[in-house]
């Protein structure tokens, strides 16, 4: 990074901090009711306390441990079968159109099915997580393994190599970036439906640590949770790009 | 063309599982013979309440969808015409925007109660984000000349934005709306899903807790089409106004 644009990175963070300091004025004279909009510094001792007394951090690794486990069971099958599906003209004829018509399916409308199957249990949050998250991932290595220049399937054919020998040396590293990609939405909606499945089915976890809160009126502690939340997505972002990027290495230019 | 192929496969599995439900002679409260939820699905429509819910959803996904544009465009033009207020912004976007939409609805609740105003207020917070971030790449993206002919030609902010800006701008401008349409219906589902009394999420909770499963399936597959429906109005949209060079996906 360049001296100016850790200097410009340093006052864009100055800004955050005047927005901080902001909301601490604004929740010092009352401006919302304190019920909805504590104080910076009441969520900050909340988030101290909770972390202290060891239970924020439980909540934590319970969503984190939730949100992992079904994007990596996602992960892998979308990216095993996806390989599987686009590696082959025809299968991507006969199974096409059906994976595009569930593409756009909110994944949340079959947190009603999975409940009717597997009851309001820890099987059910990770069976929707595992759903959600693997439609981005299955469909990007569909597209990654279709976008492969013709010519490298022509060049592998006349090398004669097995099936498995294409897809793992040449359509996996060409389907990369698109995987990448996939991960990262993958990932996202990973976190979204650990929250709401920790909601509807009373897992221990920051999605229902927030609800309880709410309910009892706790916005200090509801807000510890949400800021959390935000810090769980932004690391988990931060570290899957840091992957990404030495993933990608031998695409970049030199130098 | 090969169109057919791709209906063989649903349905196949559509056949296969009425045969099979037809011989295990299936009696379920979550499962259902794919004529059972034929047959939901078709008293649903006539009476009404399939489309009812499809309404408050679309509804509160649009109003909310509206706000969220609209204020994601306007701050996402501003930030990507001024730099310097851009690059001073990027570590608060950056500190928000992670922030997963569905961790908002209990103090969201606690404001505004059960009902479309809660709905609205987070199907706008979810589609905010995105929409700021591109609209402050797309505008970063044109043309430089471009701007500095309208600040030879005097223009003010409001002309440069209206003359030069959005025009220039527009094609992914649009990619970036199509975007935030799904997301816009997948928030409004999910927060009907997880309490709000208003449809078609709410509807389909309904169906399972009142163990009627071929009327969720059937509105499962209702909501698979909507979506399908609003994505593939929204690509021939693009397709027609931008022609096929505009046809990129958005990388938020």
């Amino acid at each position: 990074m360049s001296a100016s644009r850790i200097l410009w990175f340093a006052a864009s963070i100055l800004v955050g901090l005047c927005l901080v300091a902001i909301w601490q004025l604004a929740a010092d004279a009352r401006l919302v009711s304190p019920v909805f909009l504590p104080g910076p510094d009441k969520a900050w001792a909340a988030l101290e306390r909770g972390i202290a007394s060891g239970e924020l951090l439980d909540k934590l690794l319970g969503t984190v441990g939730r949100m992992v486990w079904g994007w990596l069971l996602a992960s892998l099958l979308g990216i095993g079968v996806g390989a599987l599906i686009g590696i082959s003209p025809a299968a991507r004829a006969w199974l096409g159109p059906t994976l595009e018509f569930l593409r756009p399916l909110p994944a949340s409308a079959i947190v009603p099915v999975a409940i009717a199957f597997l009851g309001l249990s820890e099987g059910m949050v990770l069976a929707v997580i595992g759903f959600g998250a693997l439609w981005p991932m299955l469909l990007a290595t569909v597209h990654g393994f279709a976008a492969v220049e013709p010519r490298l399937y022509e060049v592998s054919r006349a090398l004669g190599l097995s099936r498995w020998e294409v897809i793992g040396k040449i359509a996996l590293p060409n389907a990369l970036p698109d995987i990448f990609a996939g991960l990262r939405l993958g990932l996202t909606v990973a976190l979204i439906l650990a929250v709401v499945g920790e909601m509807l089915a009373s897992r221990e976890g920051l999605g229902l640590w927030i609800l309880l809160s709410a309910r009892a009126f706790r916005a200090p502690d509801l807000f510890a949770g949400v800021i959390l939340l935000g810090l769980v997505g932004f690391a988990s972002a931060l570290l899957l790009s840091a992957v990404e990027r030495r993933a990608l290495r031998w695409r970049l230019p030199p130098g | 063309m090969s169109g057919w192929r791709g209906l063989v496969v649903p349905l196949g599995v559509l056949a296969a599982a009425e045969v099979a439900a037809l011989a295990a002679g299936l009696q379920s409260d979550s499962l259902a013979r794919p004529s059972e939820i034929a047959a939901a699905a078709g008293v649903a429509l006539v009476d009404g309440t399939i489309l009812r819910a499809t309404v408050q959803t679309l509804a509160a996904a649009g109003a909310g969808l509206a706000i969220g544009t609209s204020l994601g465009l306007a701050l996402g033009i501003l930030l990507g015409l001024f730099r310097t207020a851009g690059r001073l912004a990027e570590f608060s976007i950056e500190a928000f925007r992670p922030i997963p939409s569905v961790a908002l609805i209990p103090i969201v609740l606690l404001i505004f109660g059960f009902g479309y105003r809660m709905e609205i207020a987070i199907v706008a917070f979810a589609t905010f984000w995105p929409i700021l971030i591109l609209t402050q790449t797309a505008i970063a993206g044109i043309e430089p000349r471009l701007l500095e002919v309208s600040r030879a030609l005097g223009f003010g902010l409001g002309r440069r934005v209206a003359k030069i800006v959005l025009p220039a701008a527009l094609p992914r401008l649009f990619v970036a709306f199509r975007l935030a349409v799904g997301i816009a219906l997948i928030v409004a589902v999910t927060v009907e899903i997880t309490g709000n009394t208003l449809g078609l999420g709410y509807a389909l909770m309904d169906a399972q807790q009142s163990l009627r499963p071929a009327l969720m399936f059937a509105l499962l597959l209702w909501v698979g089409l909507v979506g399908w429906g609003l994505n593939a109005l929204l690509l021939w949209a693009q397709a027609r106004l931008f022609g096929p060079a505009a046809m990129v996906e958005a990388r938020p």
